[in-house]
C-alpha cells in the first residue's frame, strides 16, 4: 500500500505549497483598501547610510507634502542602487510596482514602457511644470510621443584638473586638443600619468569618445548614428575613434586603465597622483563641499569644458544626461494622488537638492540667489548657456546595443580593434534592431 | 526507531521538507529557465514563444564558446592544482611540526567572502599602486604587466586568487582522508621497508582514491559554473577576455535585458556541466572497493 499513498501525499504537499505561494499576493492587495487614508507607495535609492543628504531631503519633502495634504500618506521604501534595480524588475513582473518610484532615462525605461507599466506624465508637465525643466531633460524620458518620467538630476561631463599640479609643472590647462596633447606629453616627461580613467566600467571611456565625436562632427552626428538617420561609419565618428586611440598611444591615460574601476581611477585623481579626470557633475561635492576630502585638494581643483579639436567644436555643447527621474505606475490604485505627489516632489526638489545634497537638479534654479560653492554657480551658469546636451550613448541605446558599444569601447581603448572595426560593430548591432 | 524507519509513510514524511525545498528552489527553476529559453523575453514585458531559436543562437554564438573555453581552462587548472593540494596534505599529515597551525592558515581564504577576496586582489593587481607591481618596479622591472587590463594575461591573473581561495578547502578534505588511514597499515609498510615516498604513492594514495575522484568532480563542476571573483574583479573584461559561461549568462540576462537568451545559455551551461560530470564519474570510477 505504501508506495501509492506516499506518492499521493508528496504530490498533494507540493500542490498545497504552490497554492499557498499563489495566495500571498491577493491578500496584500486587499489589505490597503480598508483604511480611509490614501497611501502612496514611494520607493527610492538613497539609503540613509550611503546618501544621508539625499535621504534627508526626500524625508523633508514627504513631511511637508503630508502636512499639506491631509488624508494622504507616503509609505517609503529605500534600497541601494543595484538592489533597487533588481527589486523594480521583480515587482514589475508581478504587477506590484510602487505608485511612485525612480527610473533612469531612455534605454532603462524601454521595457517598462513597452509593458505598459509606467503612466504617461505629459498632463502633469503641461499643467504644473510647463517651464520648470532645463531644456533637453524631459526628452530623455520620452518614448513614442509621451513622457514617462519627471527628471530630478542632471549631470554634465567636464574635464576636472588639479591646478596645483599644472602650476608645479608649469603646464597650461588645455583648451584645445593640441594643448591637451602637449600637456599629456609634458606630464609624461615629468613621470606623472596624465589622465585618470577607469575603463573597466567602460561608460567612462565612452565619455571621451562621445566628446571627441561631438567636437569633430558636431552635436548631432552621434545622435543621428544611434537613431539610424546617420551612420557610425560617418567620417567624423571614425575620426573620433582614431583620435581616442591616438590618446591611448600617447600614454595619456593611467597604466592598466582597462582593468581599473572608475572608483580606482577617481582615487588616483583625488590623491593627487594624476592631474586630469573626465567625470560628470555627480562628483562635484567631492571637489567642493565634501568635508572628508582635504580642503587643500578641494581648493586646487578646477574644471574645463572639453577641448576643441583642430579648432572645431562648440565648447558649450555637453555630454551628459538626466540621472534618475520619477515615474508613476500605470496600475496604481491612487494614480491621481501619485501624480500630484510626483509633481510636488519635483518642484520642491530643485533648490533643496542643490543646496543640501549637492545635486544639480534637472529643474531650473536661480543659482545667484542660492548660497552655493563657486564651482556650482559656474556649472549652473554653463548649463544655462548650454547649446546642446548629448545623452550618454549607453543610455540612449537599447540594452543590447549599449553592451556592444561598451565592449567595443573597451576594445578600442585596448587597441584590439581599429576605428573602422569599431564603426562596423556598431553598425551591425544597430541594424539587427 | 527501526519500526519507524520501515514505515514508508514516515520516510516520506521526513524526506518531504528537504524534497520540497529542492524542488522549489532547484528543480522547478531549472525547468523554468529551460522553458524561458524558448521565449523572446526582456524579463519584464510579454513573452513570445520562438521555439529553439535561442538555443540554436547559443550554439552558434562565438562569444559563448569563447567563455566556455575560459571555463574549461579554469577547470583544467583547478584539477591540476589538486596535485599541489594533495602534496601539501601529505606533508601536513606526516606529523611535521606546526601542522595544525599551517592547516588553519591554509583555511583562512575559505573563511573570507568572495567579494572581499576580489577586492583584496584588485588592490594587489593595481597597475600603479598595487603591491605586486610596486614590488616588481622596486626590483627593476620597468614595465610590469598590467594584470587585469592585458587581455592575454587577465584570465590567468584571476585564476591565481580563485585557486588560492579553494586551496584550504581541498587540503582540509585530503587531510581528513589521510588521517583516516589506520596507522597499522603504515606501520606494516614501514616494517616491510617501504620509503616515505612509496608509502605515500603506493599505500595512502590508493586508499583515498575515492576522495580524490570526488574532489576532481567538485573542482571541475565548480570551475565550470564559476562566477564570483570574475564578476567582481573584471566583470568579464577587458572586451570579454575573462568572460566565463556564468558571467556571460549574467551579462545577457541582467545587463542586456535578454532574459530568454540568458536562460537558454544558463540551460546550455547546465547541460555541459552534466555531461562533463558524467564523463568524469565514468573515468574515475573505482571498480574494486577497498576495505580497511
Amino acid at each position: 500500500m505504501g508506495k501509492k499513498k506516499t506518492l499521493t501525499l508528496l504530490s498533494s504537499a507540493l500542490a498545497l505549497s504552490m497554492l499557498l505561494a499563489g495566495c500571498s499576493d491577493s491578500e496584500e492587495a486587499g489589505g490597503s483598501s480598508g483604511s480611509a487614508e490614501k497611501e502612496i507607495k514611494f520607493m527610492h535609492l538613497w539609503p540613509e547610510g550611503s546618501s544621508k543628504k539625499h535621504f534627508d531631503v526626500v524625508n523633508e519633502i514627504i513631511a511637508e507634502y503630508e502636512a499639506e495634504n491631509e488624508g494622504v500618506s507616503v509609505d517609503l521604501e529605500v534600497l541601494s542602487n543595484e538592489q533597487y534595480k533588481d527589486k523594480l524588475r521583480v515587482l514589475s513582473t508581478s504587477g506590484d510596482l510602487p505608485d511612485v518610484g525612480l527610473t533612469w532615462a531612455a534605454g532603462f525605461l524601454e521595457p517598462y514602457v513597452g509593458g505598459n507599466m509606467f503612466a504617461p506624465l505629459d498632463d502633469v508637465i503641461e499643467e504644473d511644470l510647463s517651464d520648470a525643466f532645463v531644456p533637453g531633460t524631459t526628452e530623455a524620458y520620452a518614448m513614442d510621443g509621451a513622457t514617462y518620467g519627471l527628471p530630478l538630476e542632471l549631470n554634465i561631463v567636464s574635464l576636472y584638473y588639479n591646478k596645483a599640479m599644472f602650476e608645479e609643472q608649469g603646464i597650461t590647462p588645455p583648451e584645445t586638443y593640441e594643448e591637451l596633447e602637449t600637456a599629456v606629453k609634458e606630464f609624461n616627461d615629468a613621470g606623472i600619468q596624465p589622465i585618470a580613467l577607469g575603463n573597466r566600467d567602460s561608460w567612462t571611456g565612452s565619455m571621451w569618445y562621445m566628446y571627441l565625436a561631438d567636437r569633430i562632427g558636431g552635436a548631432d552626428v552621434l545622435n543621428k548614428a544611434i537613431d539610424r538617420s546617420g551612420s557610425f561609419e560617418d567620417p567624423a565618428l571614425v575620426e573620433a575613434a582614431a583620435k581616442t586611440q591616438e590618446l591611448v598611444d600617447m600614454d595619456a591615460f593611467v597604466n592598466g586603465f582597462n582593468g581599473l574601476a572608475d572608483e580606482e581611477a577617481k582615487s588616483m585623481f583625488m590623491s593627487g597622483q594624476t592631474p586630469m579626470y573626465l567625470i560628470a557633475t555627480w562628483d562635484l561635492p567631492n571637489f567642493t563641499t565634501n568635508e572628508s576630502v582635504p580642503q587643500e585638494f578641494r581648493d586646487s581643483i578646477g574644471y574645463l569644458n572639453f577641448p576643441t579639436v583642430d579648432g572645431e567644436g562648440d565648447t558649450s555643447s555637453f555630454v551628459g544626461g538626466p540621472g534618475v527621474g520619477l515615474f508613476v505606475a500605470e496600475e496604481s490604485e491612487v494614480k491621481e494622488e501619485a501624480k500630484d505627489f510626483a509633481s510636488y516632489f519635483v518642484k520642491a526638489w530643485g533648490e533643496e537638492a542643490v543646496t543640501k545634497a549637492g545635486v544639480i537638479p534637472a529643474t531650473k534654479v536661480d543659482a545667484g540667489s542660492l548660497d552655493l560653492p563657486e564651482m556650482y554657480v559656474d556649472i549652473l551658469d554653463e548649463l544655462n548657456g548650454a547649446t546642446n546636451i548629448t545623452l550618454f550613448a549607453d543610455v540612449q541605446m537599447s540594452p543590447d546595443v549599449a553592451q556592444v558599444h561598451l565592449d567595443s569601447i573597451q576594445a578600442l581603448f585596448g587597441n584590439e580593434i581599429t576605428p573602422e572595426e569599431f564603426a562596423k560593430n556598431h553598425e551591425e548591432a544597430l541594424s539587427k534592431e | 526507531m527501526n519500526k519507524v524507519m520501515s514505515n514508508k509513510f514516515y520516510i516520506a514524511f521526513y524526506i518531504a521538507p528537504a524534497l520540497l525545498l529542492l524542488l522549489i528552489l532547484v528543480f522547478i527553476p531549472l525547468g523554468l529557465s529551460g522553458y524561458y529559453g524558448l521565449m523572446d523575453w526582456d524579463g519584464i514585458g510579454e513573452k513570445t514563444f520562438i521555439g529553439l531559436e535561442n538555443y540554436i543562437q547559443g550554439i552558434q554564438d562565438k562569444l559563448f564558446w569563447n567563455s566556455a573555453f575560459h571555463s574549461f581552462l579554469l577547470a583544467i587548472f583547478s584539477t591540476l592544482s589538486l596535485v599541489i593540494y594533495l602534496t601539501v596534505s601529505f606533508i601536513l599529515a606526516s606529523k611535521i611540526k606546526g601542522a595544525d597551525l599551517l592547516r588553519k592558515i591554509y583555511l583562512i581564504p575559505m573563511l573570507l567572502s568572495s567579494v572581499a577576496i576580489a577586492q583584496l586582489w584588485v588592490k594587489i593587481y593595481n597597475p600603479s599602486n598595487g603591491i605586486l607591481n610596486v614590488f616588481l618596479m622596486s626590483i627593476g622591472v620597468e614595465n610590469p604587466p598590467l594584470w587585469l587590463a592585458n587581455p592575454s594575461i587577465v584570465l590567468f591573473a584571476i585564476f591565481v586568487p580563485i585557486l588560492w581561495q579553494y586551496a584550504g578547502f581541498y587540503i582540509l578534505i585530503y587531510y581528513a582522508a589521510l588521517k583516516n588511514i589506520p596507522e597499522s597499515l603504515i606501520e606494516a609498510a614501514r616494517i616491510d621497508g617501504a620509503s616515505a615516498f612509496q608509502i605515500a604513492t603506493r599505500i595512502k594514495l590508493p586508499l583515498i582514491k575515492e576522495v580524490v575522484s570526488v574532489t576532481i568532480v567538485l573542482a571541475i563542476v565548480g570551475s565550470l559554473k564559476y562566477f564570483d571573483l570574475i564578476y567582481v574583479m573584471t566583470a568579464g573584461g577587458p572586451n570579454g577576455a575573462s568572460e566565463v559561461m556564468a558571467s556571460y549568462m549574467y551579462k545577457l540576462a541582467f545587463s542586456n535585458y535578454n532574459f530568454g537568451y540568458g536562460s537558454a545559455i544558463g540551460f546550455l551551461l547546465l547541460i555541459i556541466t552534466l555531461i562533463v560530470t558524467l564523463i568524469i564519474r565514468k573515468l574515475t570510477e573505482t571498480k574494486d572497493k577497498l576495505e580497511y
